[in-house]
């Protein structure tokens, strides 16, 4: 988790500036007010705090309680799976279209390109600095691997991969599903299915 | 009986007239001014952190995206301060002996919050979203700066209410393609005004209600 610690010294240097240019027409009383109206009685987001132990302002829900509409009966939804094997379909609440895949774009770029890069062939930046490198997303393993098997990952992550789970919402890790079978697509095509517009490009 | 003042000491009643008139004057300027002056908004002064996290490292050397780490600034009106677990996908991994990196290691380790020290900070009676902002394309530079050139992140511009007016006012100084947002590149088109008039109307920014004192004092 993380914590804000406010920095008071800006209102301070404010007051300070104040009180030497009208030190005989502000009272002590109203920088006191004002410092109050600037810093009020209440917690901005992430902001630490001695009231609870561990000093979050921002609270888990209690163990075993489940929010309002918060409730994750649909497995395939929610965890890729029907009936406990991997799902190999986009669940029903979720509709392929472009507007899908683009937004599975997008996320990808900002979530996945530093290790995996933006065609998925494993050589991101921060591998070229050093870090493991992550297998290629267009190996045969992979390529045949379940839809499910990808928002798995992302959810739970592999190996010394961490879970994107608490950054990507559940429709956005199926967008990312969607657009990663795109990009093997992409990279599979033999000339021949290529629509005769691209072939066109290609010569 | 010889006179008390001598003639010549009416100009010290002139000029004493005067004086106070200045010197009234001068405190009320400063007293107006104040929030202008950087060194109260603290304009510039890089803050110290617990990790000197650089942006300038991680935006402009490795090109991560924005909401790699401020996950929540498209859709709430807090940008978000990543937790330790973010910096790990990386540093679990890479630099994993860096010793400025030894808070971030232990708090994971210790499962306790780390504290990074606030930078920008409004008063607590105005009200500010990011995601409507980034919705309506204005784009992070626009406010903040070149953060990808902060090795330690300052304030770029004050943040008093002349600053943000200004730009209510006239959105379509600032305004950028949507896409562009967190583009930290981007440098205003030679044709800004009238790019960014058509921007305005394609996004249907209020212009006309911008100002209302209740936009920002609820
Ligand atoms: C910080 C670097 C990093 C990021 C960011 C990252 N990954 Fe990975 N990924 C890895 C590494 C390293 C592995 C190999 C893990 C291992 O073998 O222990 C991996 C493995 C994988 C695998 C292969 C699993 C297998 O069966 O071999 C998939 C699929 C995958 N990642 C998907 C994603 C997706 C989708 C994203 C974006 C949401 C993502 N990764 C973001 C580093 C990363
Ligand atoms: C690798 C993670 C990461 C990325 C990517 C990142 N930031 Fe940050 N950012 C942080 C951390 C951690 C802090 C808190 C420490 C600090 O203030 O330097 C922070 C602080 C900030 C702050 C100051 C917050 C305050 O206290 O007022 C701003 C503004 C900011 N980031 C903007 C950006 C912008 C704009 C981008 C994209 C161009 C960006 N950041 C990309 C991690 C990141
Ligand atoms: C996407 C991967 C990634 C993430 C996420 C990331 N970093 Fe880094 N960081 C790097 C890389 C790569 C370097 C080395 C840069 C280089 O090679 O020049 C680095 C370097 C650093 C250094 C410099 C180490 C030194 O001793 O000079 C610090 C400090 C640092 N990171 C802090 C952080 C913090 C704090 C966070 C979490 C907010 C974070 N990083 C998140 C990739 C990452
Ligand atoms: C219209 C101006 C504006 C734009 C555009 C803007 N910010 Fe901010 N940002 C602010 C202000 C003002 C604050 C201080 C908010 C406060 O104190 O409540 C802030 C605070 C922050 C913080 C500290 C956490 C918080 O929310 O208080 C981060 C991180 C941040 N901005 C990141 C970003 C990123 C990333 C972008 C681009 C996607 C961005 N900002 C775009 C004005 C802006
Ligand atoms: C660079 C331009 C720019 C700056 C600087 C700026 N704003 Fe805005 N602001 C906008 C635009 C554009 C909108 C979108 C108006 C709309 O919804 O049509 C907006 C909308 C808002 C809204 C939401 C209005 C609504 O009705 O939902 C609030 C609140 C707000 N701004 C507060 C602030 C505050 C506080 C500051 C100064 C700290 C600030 N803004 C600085 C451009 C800016
Ligand atoms: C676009 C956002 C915005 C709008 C609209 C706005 N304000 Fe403000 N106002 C601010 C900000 C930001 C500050 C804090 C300035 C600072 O910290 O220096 C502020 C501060 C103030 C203060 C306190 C000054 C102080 O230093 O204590 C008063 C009084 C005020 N505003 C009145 C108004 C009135 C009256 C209106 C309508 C005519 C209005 N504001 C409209 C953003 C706004």
């Amino acid at each position: 988790m993380t914590q804000i610690v406010r920095q008071s010294s800006r209102v301070t240097n404010r007051v300070i500036v104040t009180v030497v240019a009208l030190a005989t027409v502000l009272s002590a009383a109203g920088c006191d007010l004002r410092q109050r109206m600037y810093d009020q009685e209440k917690y901005e987001a992430h902001e630490a705090t001695t009231f609870f132990k561990d000093g979050l302002t921002s609270r888990a829900p209690i163990e075993g309680t489940v929010a309002r509409g918060g409730l994750r009966l649909d497995t395939h939804l929610y965890e890729g799976k029907v009936s406990g094997e991997l799902a190999t379909t986009l669940p029903p609440s979720i509709e392929f279209n472009r507007a899908l895949l683009e937004r599975g774009q997008q996320r990808y770029n900002i979530y996945c390109t530093p290790c995996h890069d933006r065609t998925g062939s494993g050589n991101g930046i921060v591998v070229q600095r050093g870090l493991k490198q992550p297998p290629s997303l267009h190996q045969d393993r992979l390529r045949n691997a379940a839809i499910g098997y990808y928002f798995d990952v992302i959810t739970n992550g592999f190996g010394s991969m961490f879970s994107y789970a608490s950054r990507i919402p559940v429709n956005d890790r199926w967008a990312v599903a969607a657009y990663i079978r795109a990009l093997q697509f992409s990279q599979e095509a033999a000339y021949d299915e290529l629509p005769a517009e691209d072939q066109r490009q290609l010569q | 009986m010889a006179q008390v003042f001598h003639r010549s000491s009416n100009w010290l009643a002139r000029f004493s007239i005067i004086a106070v008139i200045g010197v009234t004057g001068l405190l009320f300027s400063i007293l107006l001014n104040i929030n202008r002056i950087d060194y109260v908004s603290e304009v510039g002064v890089a803050i110290d952190q617990p990790v000197p996290f650089s942006h300038k490292h991680h935006v402009e050397a490795i090109g991560i995206d924005c909401r790699y780490c401020h996950t929540s600034v498209e859709e709430s009106a807090f940008a978000g301060i990543p937790p330790v677990e973010t910096c790990m996908t990386c540093h679990s991994l890479i630099w994993t002996e860096a010793p400025n990196l030894e808070p971030i290691r232990t708090a994971w380790r210790d499962e306790k919050p780390l504290q990074w020290n606030r930078v920008h900070d409004l008063p607590d009676f105005v009200y500010f979203r990011h995601n409507i902002h980034i919705a309506k394309g204005i784009g992070c530079t626009s406010c903040h700066g070149a953060i990808n050139e902060m090795p330690l992140v300052w304030v770029e511009n004050a943040l008093n209410m002349e600053w943000c007016l200004d730009c209510h006012r006239n959105p379509e100084k600032h305004i950028r393609p949507r896409e562009r947002v967190f583009d930290v590149h981007w440098t205003p088109p030679a044709d800004q005004e009238a790019q960014g008039l058509q921007l305005v109307e394609e996004y249907d920014v209020r212009v006309s209600q911008l100002t209302d004192c209740s936009v920002c004092h609820l």
